[in-house]
This record gives structure tokens, sequence and C-alpha cells, in this order.
């Protein structure tokens, strides 16, 4: 892991103001939240705008011609174009709104994979893939009897490129992989990876749930052809996720589902279908989430992501550096490039006795196989401890964790 | 067996309410009530008697001794294999009808549902669940 560490200007006692859900008490201790990788706590002005949304302009979207429809239609518009620029993508158009990255996933697995795959043709995934990423895969392959191949990984937790390059052909139709890895922290390269599918006339799938909070996204520059992440990792709402797609491959898309907004002409003798993204937002969308949804992005925008991504590796390399030392933790996943996850397992602690114990102690972590099993069996172990943090973690909390930690393998000894 | 189902869980909620809801002295109590778990063989974790949780493992076997099941349970998690314990303390040398028919107030009582996870996440739900199985089906076996 890169030990380099960069300057960045965070406030943090600011930053901190802005989430009163952290100052609170869990059985009788101060609350430490480190499971951010599973949902990350939301900033006071993305719940602000949801209750003001509700107070003040809820109304159904689009069609509407009274004045709350078309307030709720505008703000509902404008963050899709504030996502469409924090992605950089070529227009908002190409910006879906979904449940979240497992919709999105399944969106391109089912409505792509249904036109598009044949049998004997190949789909490529990696064996830190999360479930959401496996599971669609094997659905459409099953159907349409492709096959599905895995991009094995290096005991450091990184995708093994040599292998990738052997596994590549052009039976190839689909490759499919996170950009940052919910398990282990690895951060994979997208860039290179996408290169090698589209040489040989392969799309791309990048599962975006783990790093649109922490690290820069360019979908232009990374030459994905799709991207998917969820709003409630990114300091939104929960049940909101977005799909990004180049315009020409959604445009030769049929629908996902079918029901209101995504038609132009129902008559019972056909049906046209509304252009994208409309096309594939079947039924009235989650109109507040997706308004306060903005609110999360201006959040990580005014920070920085240059910011948040070094002050987060700094939290990084200091909890790495104090979980290391102590002899009964095996960290899991220490690959050269990662966000702030750290998974581990302790010596004669199950992780489900660890998770209980740190929660008594106020310290929430995520303990099991983290939607990951493939990946579990891969590390031949049942499960890990998960730490991850936020912007607004702090080194003190890193050492109250460090600290409960420690307690808690002596009373296992 | 001199105490009733009933009497036993009052027992346990009256031990546990000496915790004063404290949770970490609460997870310490289980823990220690773990330790003091009969052994199960190894030769009796099979996969069959494996009564699988979401995040750990427990084994149960149960054989009938004088028309009463005697139970033997064993958890790969501390914290479970305490829990576990209670259940064993509580149902093991009894009859089975009097298995099938019990009500395990105590867990509401004792606030273990905390424990027990709305997620299943330490197969003790399923070890009550598996535990009346055990019950029903030595029930035929002896005469009523």
């Amino acid at each position: 892991m890169s030990s380099t560490l960069v300057e960045y200007k965070i406030d943090i006692q600011k930053i901190r103001e802005e989430f009163p859900i952290l100052d609170q008490q869990v059985n009788g201790k101060q609350l430490v939240y480190l499971d951010n990788a599973a949902t990350n706590q939301k900033p006071q002005r993305v719940v602000d705008a949801l209750v003001y949304h509700y107070q003040n302009d809820n109304a159904n979207i689009h069609r509407g011609i009274h004045t709350l429809a078309e307030r709720s239609t505008t703000a509902f518009e404008e963050t899709r174009k504030a996502i469409q620029g924090f992605i950089n993508s070529n227009e908002a158009e190409e910006i879906i709104f979904t449940k979240g990255t497992s919709e999105s996933i399944n969106l391109v697995a089912s409505s792509w994979g249904r036109k598009f795959l044949n049998a004997g043709d190949e789909v490529l995934i990696s064996t830190m893939e999360h479930h959401s990423n496996i599971v669609p895969w094997q659905m459409i392959c099953e159907e349409k009897g492709a096959i599905l191949k895995i991009m094995p990984i290096n005991e450091a937790g990184e995708i093994v490129i040599e292998e990738v390059k052997k596994l590549l052909s052009e039976k190839t139709k689909m490759v499919a992989f996170n950009h940052a890895s919910n398990t282990l922290g690895t951060v994979n390269p997208v860039k290179q990876i996408t290169k090698m599918a589209h040489a040989v006339g392969a799309k791309v799938l990048v599962d975006g749930a783990q790093s649109t909070s922490h690290l820069e996204v360019d979908v232009k520059d990374l030459n994905v052809d799709f991207f998917a992440f969820s709003a409630h990792k990114m300091y939104g709402p929960t049940g909101l996720g977005v799909l990004y797609g180049k315009r020409d491959i959604l445009e030769k898309m049929p629908p996902y589902q079918g029901g209101g907004e995504m038609i132009k002409d129902v008559s019972f003798e056909g049906t046209t279908y509304n252009d994208i993204p409309y096309k594939f937002e079947a039924g009235t969308p989650d109109i507040a989430n997706v308004i306060a949804f903005k609110k999360a992005i201006e959040f990580i925008e005014e920070l920085g992501k240059d910011n948040i991504a070094a002050y987060e590796h700094e939290l990084l390399i200091y909890a790495t550096e104090k979980l290391a030392a102590i002899e009964e933790v095996k960290i899991v996943g220490t690959a050269k490039d990662k966000v702030s996850v750290i998974s581990f397992t302790v010596e004669g602690v199950h992780h489900f006795d660890l998770g209980m114990w740190l929660d008594a102690k106020g310290i929430a972590v995520r303990t099991g196989h983290h939607c990951t099993q493939p990946l579990m069996e891969h590390f031949c172990i049942e499960g890990t401890a998960r730490a991850s943090f936020s912007v607004y973690n702090t080194h003190e909390e890193i050492d109250a964790f460090v600290k409960a930690l420690k307690d808690i393998i002596s009373k296992f000894k | 067996m001199s105490q009733s189902v009933v009497e036993i869980q009052n027992e346990i909620i009256e031990e546990f309410s000496m915790l004063d809801g404290n949770m970490e002295m609460t997870i310490e109590y289980i823990m220690e009530l773990g330790q003091q778990l009969p052994e199960m063989e190894e030769s009796e974790k099979t996969e069959e008697n494996i009564v699988k949780g979401c995040q750990s493992k427990v084994w149960l076997g149960a054989t009938l001794e004088d028309d009463k099941i005697q139970f033997v349970a064993d958890s790969n998690t501390a914290i479970t294999k305490g829990l576990v314990s209670l259940l064993v303390r509580i149902l093991s040398g009894r009859a089975p009808q009097e298995i099938v028919d019990s009500d395990l107030f105590f867990v509401d009582k004792v606030g273990l549902n905390r424990f027990i996870g709305t997620q299943r996440s330490n197969g003790l739900g399923a070890m009550m669940k598996q535990m009346k199985i055990y019950g029903l089906a030595f029930s035929t076996k002896v005469e009523n």
C-alpha cells in the first residue's frame, strides 16, 4: 500500500457538525462509526433537502402542468445534471436513476445481455466482485448459454493483469468488475482493463459503489461503457442509484421494465418507447431522494475529491499501521492502491464475537462475508471484520477502535 | 430434573437482571456461560448436526435416554456458544413433548433478541427451532 501522504485541507470539526448522528452514545459509549463501506452518514443538508421537498414542493414529476410539479421536475432534473458534472459524462441523458448499484447492474445484464449476449459468448468478472456483480451475470449467462469467466487475484487482493490478457478473446462480450473492492479496499486499474477489453471488442461495466465517494471518477477519461453506483454510499439517501451508460449503447438496448414514463405512445396494438434516460425509468421515480442527492454531491464537491482522498488515505495508513502492530491481527487485502477499507481477521476471535464486542464499546464495524463469498473462499476464510472510513472520521476514533480491539483480544486469551 | 422450564427461565432472567443492561458485562457473562457448557465430542460435530446461522456455526446433537432428550451443543463463536448453553440448560433432560410445548419467554425478557439479531446473525433462533424439531421427532418414539 502506498504510504505517500498528500497535503489536504479538511476542517474536521466543521465537517462533523454537519453530521449530528455522530454525536451520540451507543451502549453507553461515544459512537465511533466505521461501517462506511456499507453506508455512510448523511450531512444535515441532505436531511434538510428531503424535509424541504416534502414540506414545500412535493408533486409527481414530468407531465405535470401545475407549479409544484414544475418545481419538483426542475429539482429532479437538476440532480441529473449535477451527476453528469460529477462523473463528467457527455450528457445528462446518459444518467439513469435506479434503486441502487445492484439494480443498475441488473438493468445492464438483463437489457444489454438479453440483446447482445449469445450462446458461447463470454462474460468476464473478477474474484473480488460483490454478489451484485456476480449473480446478475450468472443469471443472464445461464439464460443465454453464455460463459462466465473469472479474472483471478493475487494474495494482496489485486487482479492479475497477465491472466486477464489470457482470458480476453473475441468471445469476450462484457468485462464487469469493481472500481474499488468493498471487502479488500483494492482500487482496480479501470483504465488499463477497459483498454484491454475494448481491444477485443468487449463492453465494460464498472461497479463504482465503493469508489464514487472516495476517488475522482471521470467516465470519459476511464472510457467505460457503463458505470454503476449508489447514492447512499456517498452521503446521499438510501434506495437510490445511478447507471451511467454511453448514449449509443443505451439507445440500442431494449427497455428493462415497462410502465409509465418509459413510453412515448401506448396502444393495444403496440407501444413506442421514450428516449433515454426515461426509457429505463419506468414508474414514478424516487423523487425526493433524487432531489436530496444533489446536496450530497455538493457536499463532496465543496470538500473536493482530492482533499477527501488525501485525508482518507492518511486515515487508512494510520489505521493500517496500528492494526498491523497487533500480533493477532491479519489484514486481508494489502493492495498497493486502496480506498479507506480495512478487512481483518483476529486469531482466536471469531469475527461475529468481535463485532458484538466492538458494538458493546460503541464501535460500529461490519462483520461477515460482505456479500463476497467467492472472495472469502479464495482466502480460505469464513469472514472478516471490516473497518471503513469516511471523511468525518478522525485519528482519535481510530485510536479508540484500536484500544477497544486490544482490550477484546485480551479477553479471548 | 427438579426445576421446571419456567423456573429455570425465571432464574436466568434474574441472573441477567443483575447485569443492569450493561452490554459489555452481558457479553462477558454470556461468554462465561459458554465456557461451562459440557464439551461436545469432535466426532459429533458432523455436517448433519450443524444448525446454520448467518455468521457462526452451531452444532446440536440430541439423544434419547430414558425417554428424555439429552442435548449437546457447541459453536465456533464464543457468544453464540454462551447463548446456546442457556437453551441446553433449559431444555436438556426433558421429555420430547415438554420441549415441543415449551415457551421460551426468557429470550424476550432478557433482551436476547439483541443477540439473535434481525438477520439470523448467530443461529440462536434456528437452534430453538431445531431443538423443537428434535422434540417432535423423538415424541413419536416415546410412549405417552
